[in-house]
């Protein structure tokens, strides 16, 4: 047997070949990837440190990859076998220090991401005591975002540049997921419970919210805006939101209607969605499941949207939670019973 | 065949008439109680789901597999190992004890089940290459995407079983499994499972992923219920079949094989045995629990009822994340069985190797929160699972450096099973290493739910599973066959589905760091994703054209290819000192084990000596 100098200087050659095919493959995979080409542009701080570790990675990744697939090419090319050579390769079952090497420096290489890993995500959760809180409300399949400071209710999240905004998720059916790819940072919304995530927007623009969590049919469509405006023009949305409530019950019906995701379902036209469409329901008899029908008046109206589950109507699945309405006050509820009136 | 086999003789068809009887009594039975205790008496669900236990109980007695116990609980004697009643083609449409034929029926239904899990994802693949919906509403989009997943799961499982059945009692020396009777028994109950999972698509289809989370799973349609049914009953077979490899590696060892002289495909069998049969209660578990929930109410995962969603999702990925290391240590096992024999070197750092698996399979059980990362459990724990996760490219790694170190230095050659071996390990590479960024908790932050993922198990499973499944399939062909299978068309199915792969996996890693989010029926076309869509939705059908390519040879090799000569790899293991195809009991003398066994290019080396007669290794020169 060959002792391990021996084979070593044997090897110089080939060693010498393979390593050339690993440093060229490794040249061309950092090229390749790029994290400025392969990422959506960065948006918020939170994204900065996420963006480190991705390149970090990435440069890892492809050394790695050239580091196996470089000898392994080299081994195909050179290590071949000649056409009728039925001997076998030379005996070589093994060397207990280069398995140790091969064990002990990716402990190390794998310690060393997990604490750069830890660190970054340090980062993306850094608490700013003068963050904003927003509500943000999940359900199937639109997002609700409530501002407790300002008292506002929206559709689409404004947040103002350069100022963190505290995000308090949750979810009034299933689970949801809150992603901003320019962001970065995701965090799912479940029922039972707020989660938080913090963001930082750095760069003024609209972006888009998506759902990531697969959360049934319309999964795909659960998007909305996210628009950073300057501090100016966030003070300006903030006015006309607040001034914005409107004397008319029958317009505040809507917006709330809108706002509190019921049109996702409840469709104004009388195609039906999920439930019973609001166009032409007041005023309507209704067969209930197990027998009885029901008038819809004010009174059957106001149960339906504070107690979803308690009557349902012939041919629709019990779906709605009774956490959909829970934040709305009796004078909300009926502001939407004026809008579901109006619709004839 | 010497009597031609009659239509009802076969116990596949007598199973499925008597699980045509067995259900509707199982219904009935659902209602007759309803009205004993007063209630309305049809009720959709309580009914399929008792209807299909009581199905499933009736398929297994009409196929055969509980008279041997029947017969035995009453008092009867059986034979230890008789032969098979039935012989030729029939024996694979019958409950038969020998592990080979089992063995078989496991890759055939695997197989099976794999193209209709391919062909589910051909159809919204195709959906995917335009934005906007064509072909599909988006509940058939969920469905499909749901049934992908899980019928791919099972197709891997049975793979996985069809591997360890018919090599690991070969391969030790063995004349059968420690337990016949369970092992037959654990592949029927895979027949039901099939057909409930199937049926799903008739119930209403389920919108929830192969996942299942709640709340969604509790409002899903019925369809759900049989997805339950079917992972129950195939998380069943998992259990009982690992319990037999188990007990056959321990117990039926040829003398001389310890536990380091072990082909290296059977300790990636046990440690993949350890891990189904502690690991896959979870995940039936986690299922029970919102089926009940379905049925009686119980609120575990109700927050309104004091339960809670997250505690889900823990059950389900304790069992689901080591589920990857099951499908995936069989496949590596395969490459390290079958690399030293076309390198024509021992495989380097065998005991390394070896004891990488079961330090996979421990690892694989302190990683599971890594899938929920973003979940909203204890922000803190995320930490400590990025580190345990982080600890699994430890023994992965010796794997590969020791493939590598194995090829340095050969004498490679490069017929159709080394292709796929070569191809599994770039491939697999590929999946590798796109982990750490998933494990890495702040990186994953942006990639959970993308297409990132998506491109990243694909990955794993086809460098950890099905490249290494096919190499074994065309490796031991002759062994099974006693037919060589067609070289020309074994390396056209290998040039397509290989550079088709990672066209493949490197489009769903692309758009998934750019923002596509997983299972979404549609995306916006602002995002761009059209093109790459397109490119994916085309490599996936050239991967379906070279699986239609695998079929034909097989089929086609089975019945005319050329007669195999009896070690066409020269191979070193004991099964090649069989003839082709092996008989039914294997070893007519049992084997003794005098050497290590990859000692490729030792002169001299011995592995497997059958007492009484001279070395049958052919001579080393």
């Amino acid at each position: 047997m060959n002792d391990g100098k021996a084979v070593m200087r044997a090897n110089l050659k080939h060693f010498i070949g393979a390593g050339a095919f690993v440093v060229v493959l490794t040249v061309i995979g950092v090229l390749i990837l790029n994290t400025d080409r392969l990422l959506p542009p960065a948006a918020a701080a939170q994204a900065a440190s996420i963006d480190f570790l991705f390149s970090v990675e990435f440069k890892l990744i492809a050394f790695l990859f050239a580091l196996i697939i470089g000898v392994m090419v080299y081994s195909i090319i050179f290590f071949r076998r000649k056409a009728g050579d039925t001997d076998d390769a030379v005996y070589m079952p093994g060397n207990a220090r280069l398995e140790l090497a091969w064990t002990l420096i990716p402990l190390g290489i794998v310690i060393v991401l997990a604490l750069l890993g830890s660190r970054a995500l340090a980062q993306t959760t850094r608490i700013d005591p003068q963050a904003m809180e927003v509500k943000v409300i999940g359900q199937q399949w639109t997002w609700r975002f409530e501002y407790p400071a300002y008292d506002i209710i929206s559709t689409e999240l404004v947040l103002p540049v350069n100022k963190q905004a505290l995000l308090r998720l949750s979810s009034v059916d299933v689970i949801h997921a809150f992603w901003v790819p320019e962001f970065r940072v995701k965090q799912d919304a479940i029922p039972g419970g707020e989660r938080l995530l913090r963001i930082t927007p750095t760069q003024l623009g609209t972006y888009t919210i998506m759902c990531a969590e697969l959360c049934g049919r319309d999964h795909a469509y659960m998007n909305a805006a996210v628009i950073v405006k300057s501090a100016q023009e966030f003070d300006a949305w903030v006015i006309e939101q607040t001034e914005a409530v409107s004397d008319d019950p029958l317009v505040r019906g809507q917006q709330l209607a809108q706002q509190y995701g019921c049109l996702g379902c409840h469709s104004t036209d009388g195609t039906v969605i999920i439930g019973p469409s609001f166009y032409q329901l007041f005023g309507k008899t209704e067969s209930l499941e197990g027998g009885a029908t029901v008038q819809v008046d004010d009174a059957y109206l106001f149960e339906a949207i504070r107690d979803p589950g308690k009557t349902i109507v012939q041919g629709f699945p019990n779906l709605m939670q009774p956490t959909t309405s829970a934040g709305l006050t009796d004078e909300q509820i009926n502001d939407i019973i004026a809008y579901i009136k109006s619709l004839k | 065949m010497s009597k031609k086999t009659n239509f009802l003789s076969l116990g596949l068809v007598r199973g499925v008439f008597a699980m045509l009887v067995g259900m509707p009594l199982g219904m009935g039975l659902v209602t007759l109680i309803r009205l004993a205790v007063g209630l309305p008496a049809w009720n959709a669900e309580p009914a399929w789901v008792v209807g299909g236990l009581v199905g499933a109980v009736a398929f297994m007695i009409g196929v055969g597999s509980l008279s041997d116990w029947f017969k035995l609980a009453a008092g009867g004697e059986l034979p230890e190992h008789p032969a098979g009643a039935v012989n030729g083609w029939a024996r694979y449409f019958n409950f038969t004890l020998d592990h080979k034929v089992i063995g078989v029926q496991y890759g055939v239904l695997s197989l099976l089940m794999f193209s209709i899990a391919g062909l589910f994802a051909l159809i919204f693949r195709t959906e995917l290459v335009q934005t906007g919906l064509q072909y599909l509403n988006a509940d058939e989009f969920n469905t499909l995407i749901s049934l992908h997943g899980i019928v791919m799961i099972m197709a891997i499982l049975l793979g996985v079983a069809a591997m360890s059945n018919y090599l690991t009692p070969l391969m030790i020396g063995a004349n059968d499994m420690a337990f016949p009777r369970l092992n037959s028994f654990a592949f029927w109950i895979n027949v039901p499972s099939g057909i409930f999972l199937l049926s799903s698509l008739f119930l209403g289809g389920f919108d929830t992923g192969w996942t299942g989370y709640p709340p969604l799973s509790v409002r899903a349609p019925l369809g759900i219920q049989m997805f339950f049914l079917g992972v129950y009953l195939f998380g069943l077979s998992s259990i009982l079949g690992a319990l037999n490899i188990i007990v056959t590696v321990v117990r039926l060892r040829a003398p001389g094989m310890t536990f380091f002289r072990m082909p290296i495909f059977v300790w990636s069998a046990f440690a993949t045995a350890l891990i189904s049969a502690t690991a896959t209660q979870l995940i039936a578990l986690s299922f029970q629990m919102v089926m009940f929930q379905r049925l009686f109410g119980m609120g575990f995962f109700d927050p309104a009822r004091g339960g809670n969603v997250l505690l889900f999702q823990h059950l389900f990925w304790f069992y689901s994340h080591p589920a990857v290391y099951v499908f995936v240590l069989t496949g590596l096992g395969t490459i390290s069985e079958l690399l030293p024999v076309f390198v024509r070197k021992p495989l380097f750092g065998y005991r390394w190797v070896a004891v990488s698996s079961l330090g996979i399979a421990l690892i694989g059980f302190f990683v599971w929160a890594h899938h929920m990362f973003t979940s909203g459990m204890s922000e803190f724990l995320r930490v400590p699972f990025m580190y345990s996760t982080l600890l699994v490219a430890v023994p992965t790694g010796v794997k590969f450096f020791s493939w590598v170190a194995t090829m340095w230095r050969g004498k490679m050659s490069f017929e159709t099973p080394m292709l796929f071996v070569l191809g599994a390990i770039s491939i697999f590479l590929v999946g590798g290493l796109s982990g750490p960024p998933n494990a890495v908790v702040a990186t994953d932050l942006h990639l959970h739910d993308t297409y990132f993922i998506v491109g990243h198990f694909h990955a794993t499973m086809f460098g950890g599973f099905v490249f290494p499944f096919m190499a074994a399939v065309y490796f031991w062909f002759p062994k099974v066959t006693g037919r060589m299978f067609n070289e020309r068309l074994g390396k056209l199915h290998f040039w397509l589905m290989f550079p088709a792969f990672f066209v493949q996996s490197f489009g769903q890693m692309f758009i998934g760091l750019f923002g596509m989010r997983r299972r979404i029926a549609d995306y916006d076309p602002a995002l761009g994703f059209e093109q790459p869509n397109w490119l994916i939705t085309i490599a996936g059908m050239v991967i379906a054209l070279s699986v239609l390519i695998f079929f034909i040879n097989l089929v086609y090799s089975t019945k005319r290819g050329p007669v195999a000569v009896a070690n066409p790899w020269r191979s070193r293991s004991p099964e090649w000192l069989l003839p082709s195809p092996i008989p039914e009991h294997n070893y007519p003398q049992p084997l003794e084990i005098v050497g290590e066994p990859y000692d490729y290019g030792l002169v001299g080396s011995v592995f497997v000596r059958i007492p009484s007669t001279a070395v049958i290794e052919e001579p080393v020169k």
